[in-house]
């Protein structure tokens, strides 16, 4: 893809005291793309996704979104104002694994709570975005229950309407089917194959390879703090060239793309 | 035991007693209210990342922890008055002595409520871009309170039984009106198993009302 880029990253670093979970990450997302983030676990791929909405400090290096750099630099040292973090994560939307709803809103109210408060959007006019996103993800009869009733998948499903109300431009999924019973993954995973057929931006960390291969533009496979390999599904699911990734593949033994 | 009750006297003097009653209510709610205050302010100096407020804060809740209540009547009746050169009336006095305790454990309570909401939520919230103090009002606060509640209620009540220290002060409160009309009646069993029924009157009465309150503030769990 030759876009211009919505999303760039520059030598990102981070650490968490001593731990040097990444070491210097450039990384671009282009209109379109749809990219799976694999690798071991404390291989620093869900800090990686975090960091782009800041809901991680970065120790080092710079985002850029939409060709604009976040955050104030001052003498050398770079600050985030609270109100330019808001939009940032405004326009990224992100699904995390455990669903992260509010307990005390009904499924409605989950999904309506950032219309009203952060784009200040009328009461009205929120319902009628939050049932719309409500039916996409197929939960148009849960409107009014509490989401600590509902099921796991169904959970994760709000969890999606709830982003996407949002009008996102990038969607980022933090293993999202991680804490899901196996028989629950599939409704989720339908839902982000849905949304990959409507052309979203996406970035998606997640263990399922098999999912990975069929919806993903671009394969990253992140080890020790760097991209150890990118690619096509193909070059890097099933003709991996460094040791370390065939590796990883071969713990995962025998799964169908 | 030969001796033969005769609540005659007492309820003779039971207007004396209906009024300590009152005035016990009354200073209860006045110290829950203005404990309440102390307590919030207390609890967001705590909470703050700067270092001038959280220091002072805690210093100040410690400091009432391992005290003895009665030592915080005693000096805000006695001791402060010689300080600022005032003369403070008991009522007055007693109502600081409470409502600093109550304050400096209200503080903890809500505190604990705040800290104690997952950092899932935070997240979920600051996600979608809510600002700091949006995401306290409609996701971490509302969570806590009903978290609060049963400590706060609890701590209420600890409040209602330490007002009869104000009897101390000469403080016209359900105890010290029973010390004058035993004084009068010379019958100390009758007297003081009439007030011990009324406080238990008074603080079912409460814990009734708190449970309606709780079931209301917690109905979503």
């Amino acid at each position: 893809m030759t876009g211009k880029p919505i999303l760039e990253i520059k030598g990102l670093h981070k650490r968490f005291g001593d731990h040097h979970v990444l070491k210097g990450i450039d990384f671009t997302v282009e209109p379109g793309e749809r990219i799976a983030i694999i690798g071991g676990s404390g291989s620093g791929k869900s800090t990686f996704l975090r960091c782009m909405n800041f809901m991680e400090t970065l120790s080092e290096g710079e985002i850029w979104l939409d060709g604009t750099r976040i955050g104030v630099e001052k003498k050398g040292t770079v600050t985030y104002p609270e109100k330019q973090l808001c939009q940032v994560r405004e326009r990224l939307g992100m699904v995390f694994q455990q669903f992260n709803l509010f307990p005390h809103m009904s499924v409605l109210d989950n999904v309506m709570e950032g219309l009203v408060t952060v784009k200040g959007m009328s009461k009205a006019e929120a319902r009628k975005t939050a049932e719309a996103e409500l039916a996409k993800v197929g939960l148009s009869e849960k409107h009014d229950a509490w989401p600590g009733l509902l099921s796991g998948g169904q959970q994760q499903r709000v969890a999606i309407a709830r982003a996407l109300s949002m009008q996102p431009e990038i969607l980022l999924f933090d293993e999202p089917t991680s804490s899901l019973d196996p028989e629950l993954v599939g409704e989720v995973l339908r839902v982000i194959k849905q949304l990959a057929e409507e052309g979203r931006t996406m970035l998606l960390v997640t263990h399922e390879l098999g999912f990975a291969y069929h919806f993903a533009t671009k394969v990253i496979f992140l080890a020790e703090g760097v991209f150890h390999e990118v690619g096509t599904p193909d070059e890097v699911l099933k003709h991996p060239k460094q040791a370390r990734t065939q590796d990883f593949l071969r713990r995962f033994g025998e799964f169908a793309f | 035991m030969d001796y033969s009750w005769d609540f005659g006297p007492v309820f003779e003097h039971f207007d004396m007693l209906a009024l300590g009653m009152l005035n016990t209510v009354k200073i209860a709610v006045v110290s829950i209210v203005l404990g309440v205050l102390v307590g919030l302010v207390l609890a967001m100096m705590r909470l703050s990342t700067r270092k001038w407020l959280t220091i002072p804060a805690l210093v100040f809740i410690e400091f009432y922890r391992n005290t003895p209540p009665i030592v915080h009547f005693f000096w805000f009746f006695y001791a402060l008055p010689v300080m600022l050169a005032i003369s403070l009336d008991p009522y007055f006095a007693a109502v600081l002595a409470l409502s600093t305790q109550s304050g400096a454990f209200y503080a903890e309570v809500f505190r604990g409520g705040i800290v104690s909401i997952e950092r899932g939520q935070w997240e979920g919230g600051r996600a979608l871009g809510m600002t700091h103090s949006a995401l306290m009002r409609r996701v971490i606060v509302p969570q806590a309170i009903s978290r609060m509640v049963p400590p706060f209620i609890e701590r209420s009540f600890e409040l209602l039984k330490t007002t009869a220290l104000a009897s101390t002060l000469a403080y016209a409160d359900l105890l010290y009106q029973a010390m004058l009309v035993n004084a009068e009646t010379f019958r100390p069993l009758e007297v003081y198993t009439t007030i011990a029924l009324m406080y238990l009157v008074l603080l079912v009465t409460a814990s009734q009302l708190a449970r309606l309150a709780e079931a209301r503030l917690t109905a979503y769990q």
